[in-house]
């Protein structure tokens, strides 16, 4: 009597290769679009745009569908991410560098600012964690809108030129493009991929179903959630750099509560816990306003409308808890190898 | 030396005074109850064994190990499993995946042999393996809160009121497997409100009331004292 496992239609490597190769197509497509002129500027800038939204989804997605929790100052984070490649952008003088000096600056100002972003989200994480529901929701949504006044006001108050205020960072180098926008999508849903699938993944789902349950299977619940909030953080902060180089500008008014909300909203709508939900959904918010844009006066109520319904008829979002598997579907469309019978079970 | 031994705690919510000095005692293969009326602090103690609570004063000891300050995830790797009231089981993941987790502290290979192990005890569980936890009924969601922890291959379960909130029948199938349990030599600390079914599957009980234990002795004992018969069995 042996207990069957679910088994892998593909071995693992497998896999990884054939998402491998397609995510390279991917990657070439779009380099060739935009290098052959196909994609336009205007079209170009809403793709980047569709991406930074997609990893701020998928990002906030790691603290609200797979934790459970309610945090409402991602765009603070996002801010932390921005400032810090801004200032570290333009202070080693990127336009001067050359090819490989330049590459390595942008790799640089991506990943520190993850990481900036990532110290930041722990030391957010600590005291908010010991709350829940409302009262984690009220308090991370302070802490967002601490990081934003603080932004504002911290030169004037210590006298550097620093942040520049209200007016803004300016000049940062536009380094963000297509590409480098592609590349980060695909880490950052690879990382937070791996990391739900692994045992760590699966003390962060049990802490979503049942707090107590979870701590009493031997879960360290404290340092999960501090974890997948740091996680969420760091990644927010890598949206917030490619946000800051692709604008170019900077102005602590863009992070406020609303940004926050904006992102919650592409994970609910998305569904919560549903990683190609977030993905969609972060597309869907993204370009809506856009094509709206002839209707300008009645675009907010459209979007508005599209929320309403949503949440009236299909609460779970637009695709509940449903993740992309790749295996599903070959298996589906009959390549690979057959699954094997299940035991029957008495 | 006793597997789990508990001596004088004090614990307070705040400034409520709610295990006033309790101690006991819990030997390797017994089955100890712990029994009593609602708020008298029969939950408060096991939180406090399973490190959820801090005693002000007193001592907690494991294996000749103390227990105090030693965070709750540290004490189930140290053997010690708890089955919170009120079957708290992950009600949207499968029956396999909720018995899976039970093992999260243990290494990888003995998840299939615990499995199986689970399975033989509560053949129900096997039936609906696949099935979402959220779609068993109470007595099931306890049978899995139950596996579950048995899955961390405990030296010493603790369970808080198995039998709230389900039917007779469902108490009845849920004693036995207690009894069998015990039979296998699983150590059990029980903690009931249904004193009757308790006392007649312990070894041992203790009464508490309002934070203090004001008798113990074997279950047959207890289940015989006059002032016990009046207060818990219904005269």
């Amino acid at each position: 009597m042996s207990v069957s496992k679910r088994r892998a239609i593909l071995s693992m490597p497998a896999r990884y290769a054939i998402n491998g190769v397609l995510m390279i197509l991917l990657v070439v497509c779009l380099q060739a679009l935009t290098a052959s002129g196909a994609l336009t500027g205007y079209y170009t800038k809403i793709l980047i745009l569709v991406g930074i939204n997609i990893i701020l989804a998928v990002s906030l997605n790691v603290a609200t569908g797979y934790l459970g929790q309610l945090p409402l100052g991602h765009a603070g984070f996002m801010a932390v991410g921005g400032y810090t490649s801004g200032i570290f952008l333009k202070s080693v003088d990127v336009g001067q560098a050359s090819g490989g000096q330049y590459v390595f600056y942008v790799i640089a100002a991506i990943v520190l600012s993850g990481i900036v972003a990532a110290v930041f989200g722990i030391l957010i994480g600590i005291p908010a964690l010991r709350l829940k529901g409302d009262y984690l929701a009220i308090i991370t949504l302070g802490f967002g809108e601490i990081i934003r006044v603080v932004i504002t006001n911290i030169d004037s108050v210590l006298g550097f030129d620093f942040t520049y205020g209200a007016s803004g960072l300016k000049r940062i180098p536009k380094v963000t493009n297509v590409l480098n926008v592609a590349l980060c999508i695909i880490l950052t849903c690879l990382v937070i991929h791996m990391v739900m699938k692994s045992r760590h993944g699966r003390a962060i789902l049990s802490i979503r179903e049942n707090e107590i349950a979870a701590e009493s299977c031997g879960v360290n619940t404290t340092y999960y959630k501090v974890m997948a909030f740091t996680i969420s953080a760091f990644f927010a902060g890598v949206a917030g750099c490619l946000y800051a180089g692709n604008l170019g500008s900077l102005q602590p008014g863009g992070f406020g509560f609303m940004k926050s909300i904006e992102i919650l909203v592409m994970v609910v709508l998305g569904g919560m816990g549903s990683m190609l939900g977030s993905i969609l959904s972060a597309g869907v918010l993204t370009v809506l306003p856009e094509a709206l844009r002839g209707f300008s006066e009645y675009r907010m109520v459209v979007y508005s409308a599209v929320l309403i319904l949503m949440m009236i008829f299909k609460p779970t979002g637009l695709l509940g808890d449903y993740d992309f598997s790749l295996s599903r579907i070959l298996e589906r469309i009959g390549i690979g190898r057959k699954p094997q019978k299940k035991e029957a079970a008495k | 030396m006793a597997l789990l031994s508990v001596s004088d705690i004090n614990v307070y919510y705040g400034a409520i005074h709610a295990i006033k000095g309790v101690s006991f005692e819990v030997n390797e293969g017994e089955v100890v109850t712990l029994i009593g009326a609602n708020g008298a602090g029969k939950s408060t103690t096991l939180k406090t064994i399973s490190g959820l609570l801090h005693p002000k004063t007193g001592g907690v000891e494991f294996q000749e190990k103390s227990l105090l300050g030693v965070k709750p995830h540290k004490i189930v790797e140290m053997g010690l499993a708890h089955v919170p009231e009120g079957r708290r089981v992950f009600l949207q993941m499968s029956v396999e995946e909720n018995l899976e987790m039970g093992a999260y502290t243990r290494p990888g290979s003995e998840v299939d042999p615990g499995l199986e192990k689970v399975y033989a005890q509560f053949p129900r569980l096997k039936e609906r393996r696949k099935q979402t936890a959220g779609t068993l009924s109470g007595g099931e969601q306890q049978m899995l809160a139950m596996g579950r922890a048995l899955m961390s291959s405990p030296r010493l379960l603790m369970l808080d009121e198995p039998s709230m909130g389900l039917a007779p029948i469902l108490v009845d199938q849920i004693f036995d497997i207690i009894q069998s349990l015990h039979k296998a030599g699983t150590t059990i600390l029980l903690v009931e409100q249904n004193a009757q079914m308790a006392l007649s599957v312990a070894d041992r009980g203790y009464v508490l009331e309002t934070g203090k234990i004001v008798t113990s002795g074997t279950g047959a004992e207890l289940l015989n004292d006059e002032s016990v018969k009046k207060a818990y069995l219904g005269g």
